[in-house]
């Protein structure tokens, strides 16, 4: 197939950028997204163009590197990373728009790659179980029901894209802050920073410029990991939980 | 270059690895015991850079930063928690004996040593067999949400190679899981300011003094700045070379930088031939293909491996009877059937598939099929046991697991070999240590599944912070000067090829020569290997190097965020690896594990050892781009494990 590609691209983070159209011709159903903007830029370095920078790594939707906003969709039509949206999706002729996650707190460094530090910032303000090398019990000490562990494990799944803040209107990352929250606070071992956890990642969170919820639903709508919207609202309890009993 | 193609000379033998003497399972507790030790109030004075964020380097950045060290650490990543650790799907190996099936310390030993084909050393396999055990406790400590079953405590399962259930996993996401407790171990530690972490950074280079490494020279991948960083000690978590092969499950960005310049600078480079090839992976569709992936090798635990039993047939896999399939590893290897270890699988594979019985697109496949386990267990357990798996597959290729059987086919995936270490993890180069795969030692010839996370984490959790101590104590690290000649010559060789890689400006992209590159390392150095190929491809690679360094073209500058001058920096280091990694293939006149000779091989096509000829560990040295490497030989002896024809059948 054919397509009409519009992509922004931005030399830098302080440089106008703009929407720039180009055609790739020969583009095969079984290529990934990825793969056809590959193709394009074999193009482009041969013409003698800056090929798009765009972020990507695994290519297996697993590594959360990739994302960029299709035709208005975060990752595109298909509920899943952009690296495992295929062309097949698409149909000879369409006229594709290609940009980055537009969000405050996740500044345009080129073209279609973001910078997401902002997420690591509230990983580090308490997304982890203090347990320190050698200091562990056996791993059946503390048996842990299986639904909690479920409910755990259905959380860690995120994968840190930025596709939730990308998609929400306000750029809110609570979908991804919530979803570290609730795969720690469920399990025992997270007990005992359960408080702090939730009331400094929410802290960071805030301060790095992501909007407000206002339960729009794009973000689980748009995450390739169904981490579902419900998360917020377990979020927003562990929040009103520890604020009561931090305040007693 | 010397006109004799796979030339090399052979240099002295090595002969102290400074593993313990006496029973093996006293070993490590009698390094540890030996080493000396830095005391906390001292360890704040100490820097170690890690280079890599991945299950090696995000356990030892965090753990050496817990000890009290000031860790400065690097990954070309926009996040630590990007690593390609985090694409390992299958599971972690432990020897916890939970199922009370018969698993002991000795028995993972025994199974890992067996598994690599009789090429590793002991005395590490069973130190990483005894550490398997702490590994599980650390990480469900960390919250690592393992699956669970209704009981709530950890479920097992099985994996190629072996008999027991030893394999803890989470769904078909162990590496993700794993990979989080670690960068959250990490990030906690940046939090706490004791970890200096730099994310979109490249090593370019590693700056030796007075013979010791003493920093590294890396590269912003944003500003594109060049800066040194100098520290005590370094440690190299940089991952396998597979992509040398352009395509593989890999990610994108992995490569062999870091230990190929350090190789450069001194450090030996351990049995380079020592690949492996992953016999569940999705075939290529076609030539736009920028990667493979993989499915868990754990989808062996209930599929079933077929192909039709007459060449050329064409039907759909549900018009051909059962009697006209042949299930070809249940039928060459009874008694471990579909779970036979992945050399085997892969070979197994190739042939059937070069007797013209392969299915799908070329021929190129095998059928994994599922239909008698969703029979037996019912779609839904199968479904809660595989599911993304299944999903992974659908999305790529349209077809429905559950209907039709997946196609699957061989493809690389891991490499054994990597930087030679002593049993204290640290390189021919004082100082610098290397960890995970990018290190040769623990898996031998061939690695069994599940063992890579264990071999990581073992590496970052417990065994280096153990011996980095002890090269620290001992002292003589003279602080060293900005200026001081190594660095800045150091520097300048860095600019000095990024200002070359810009200024070819051919007709020729960084793809085209990786591309071809791959193919034809997977022609002559992949499943299996001959002479003739193997010189073919010694003859071409230093003409395709010459090419490149002719005709490549890299726009735009180097002070920019420029993805193009990262890759032609990359495929310039894997063109010269490629070279030494046939030579290594060449000299290894057996077959073992994933090296597999066609000249040394029994009349039913298996893998024919020579232990009397090469129970060695091949480790070179660097003399010059195109030069002979010299040859140093670790003869491994074998106290406990005897060398006998693995058999699977």
């Amino acid at each position: 197939m054919n397509l009409t590609l519009r992509i922004w691209r931005q030399p830098s983070a302080d440089a106008d950028g703009k929407m720039v159209t180009y055609q790739v011709t020969d583009v095969s159903g079984d290529m990934s997204f990825l793969e056809m903007l590959d193709i394009l830029n074999e193009d482009l370095i041969l013409r003698g163009e800056e090929p798009v920078a765009f972020d990507h790594d695994c290519r297996e939707g697993i590594c959360g590197s990739c994302g960029v906003v299709i035709n208005g969709q975060a990752h595109g039509p298909e509920r899943t990373t952009t690296c495992q949206l295929h062309m097949r999706h698409f149909s000879d002729g369409d006229v594709i728009d290609i940009e980055p996650w537009r969000a405050g707190a996740f500044p345009v460094v080129k073209d279609l790659v973001v910078d997401r530090s902002a997420f690591d910032r509230i990983i580090q303000a308490g997304g982890y179980i203090t347990a320190p090398t050698g200091t562990a019990p056996d791993a059946h000490a503390v048996p842990v029901p299986k639904p909690d562990a479920d409910s755990a494990f259905n959380n860690a799944t995120c994968i840190g894209c930025g596709a939730c803040v990308a998609a929400c209107p306000n750029g809110s990352a609570m979908l991804f802050t919530s979803a570290k929250i609730n795969h720690l606070n469920v399990l025992p071992q997270g007990q005992p920073e359960r408080e702090s956890r939730v009331l400094n990642m929410i802290t960071t969170m805030d301060e790095a410029g992501f909007g407000g919820c206002t339960n729009t639903g794009e973000c689980a709508a748009a995450c390739p990991k169904g981490i579902p919207l419900a998360s917020i609202a377990t979020m927003n309890r562990e929040f009103l939980r520890a604020t009561r009993k931090v305040n007693r | 270059m010397s006109n004799n193609v796979g030339s090399y000379t052979v240099g002295d033998d090595i002969v102290d690895t400074k593993a313990p003497s006496g029973p093996v399972e006293d070993r490590w507790d009698k390094r540890r015991f030996g080493a000396k030790l830095v005391n906390p109030a001292n360890r704040r004075k100490h820097r170690v850079i890690v280079v890599g964020t991945g299950l090696a380097g995000g356990s030892a950045g965090a753990t050496l930063a817990e000890q009290g060290y000031q860790v400065i650490q690097f990954c070309y990543q926009d996040s630590p928690r990007r690593a390609h650790s985090v694409a390992a799907q299958g599971g972690i190996n432990a020897a916890k004996n939970y199922r009370n099936d018969g698993d002991s310390i000795y028995r993972l030993f025994y199974d890992t040593v067996k598994g690599g084909d009789f090429r590793s050393r002991e005395s590490n396999v069973y130190r990483l067999a005894q550490v398997s055990v702490e590994i599980i406790d650390q990480c469900v400590a960390q919250g690592v949400p393992f699956a669970r079953e209704y009981g709530g405590l950890l479920d097992n399962r099985s994996f190629g190679g072996v008999q027991v259930s030893r394999t803890f996993y989470a769904r078909g996401q162990t590496g993700q899981q794993l990979l989080l407790g670690a960068y959250q171990a990490l990030s906690r530690q940046i939090d706490a300011g004791n970890i200096e972490m730099h994310p979109r950074t490249e090593m370019l280079d590693l700056v030796v003094v007075d013979g010791r490494a003493r920093g590294i020279v890396a590269r912003d991948l944003v500003t594109g700045e060049i800066s040194t960083y100098l520290a005590d000690a370094v440690v190299l978590a940089t991952g396998g070379y597979g992509n040398t092969f352009y395509l593989s499950t890999n990610a994108k960005g992995s490569n062999a930088t870091a230990i190929w310049r350090a190789h450069k600078r001194g450090a030996y480079f351990g049995n380079p031939c020592y690949t492996q090839i992953h016999p569940t992976c999705i075939p290529r569709s076609g030539e736009h293909q920028s990667k493979l992936t993989l499915m868990s090798e754990s989808l062996r635990n209930d599929g079933r491996i077929w192909v039709p039993k007459s060449k050329g047939d064409t039907r759909s896999p549900d018009q051909i009877p059962e009697d006209e399939r042949d299930y070809y590893l249940e039928r060459i290897y009874p008694s471990f059937g579909n779970l036979v270890p992945r050399d085997v699988a892969s070979r197994a594979a190739k042939n059937v598939c070069d007797e013209g019985r392969g299915v799908g697109p070329g021929g190129l496949g095998v059928y994994l099929d599922f239909a008698d386990a969703i029979k037996r267990m019912g779609r839904d357990k199968v479904s809660e046991k595989y599911g993304n798996l299944f999903e992974m597959y659908e999305r790529i290729t349209a077809e429905d697991p559950y209907q039709v059987p997946m196609r699957i086919y061989p493809a690389i995936h891991y490499t054994m070999g990597g930087l030679w270490v002593d049993y204290d993890l640290q390189s021919t180069i004082p100082g610098m240590f290397v960890i995970g795969e990018a290190n040769f030692s623990d898996h031998g010839a061939n690695r069994l599944g599940a063992s890579a996370l264990m071999q990581g984490l073992a590496d970052g959790y417990f065994v280096l912070p153990s011996t980095i101590n002890d090269y620290l104590a001992r002292g003589g690290l003279d602080q060293v000067a900005p200026d001081d000649p190594a660095v800045t010559t150091t520097v300048a060789e860095v600019q000095d090829r990024i200002k070359r890689l810009l200024a070819v400006d051919g007709d020729r992209t960084v793809d085209s020569f990786h591309r071809e590159l791959g193919t034809l390392m997977w022609d002559e150095c992949g499943m299996s290997r001959n002479a003739e190929g193997l010189k073919k491809a010694l003859r071409r690679i230093p003409e395709l190097r010459e090419e490149f360094w002719q005709r490549v073209k890299v726009p735009g500058t180097g002070y920019e965020l420029n993805q193009s001058l990262e890759k032609a920096n990359r495929v310039a280091d894997f063109l010269e690896l490629a070279e030494l990694m046939c030579l290594d293939a060449l000299h290894r006149e057996e077959s073992c594990g994933g090296h597999f000779r066609e000249e040394s091989q029994t009349d039913d096509g298996e893998a024919k050892r020579d232990d009397e000829n090469f129970s060695y560990v091949a480790a070179w040295e660097y003399t010059g781009v195109g030069e002979p490497p010299v040859l140093h030989k670790e003869n491994l002896d074998f106290e406990y494990v005897h060398p006998t024809l693995r058999s699977y059948a």
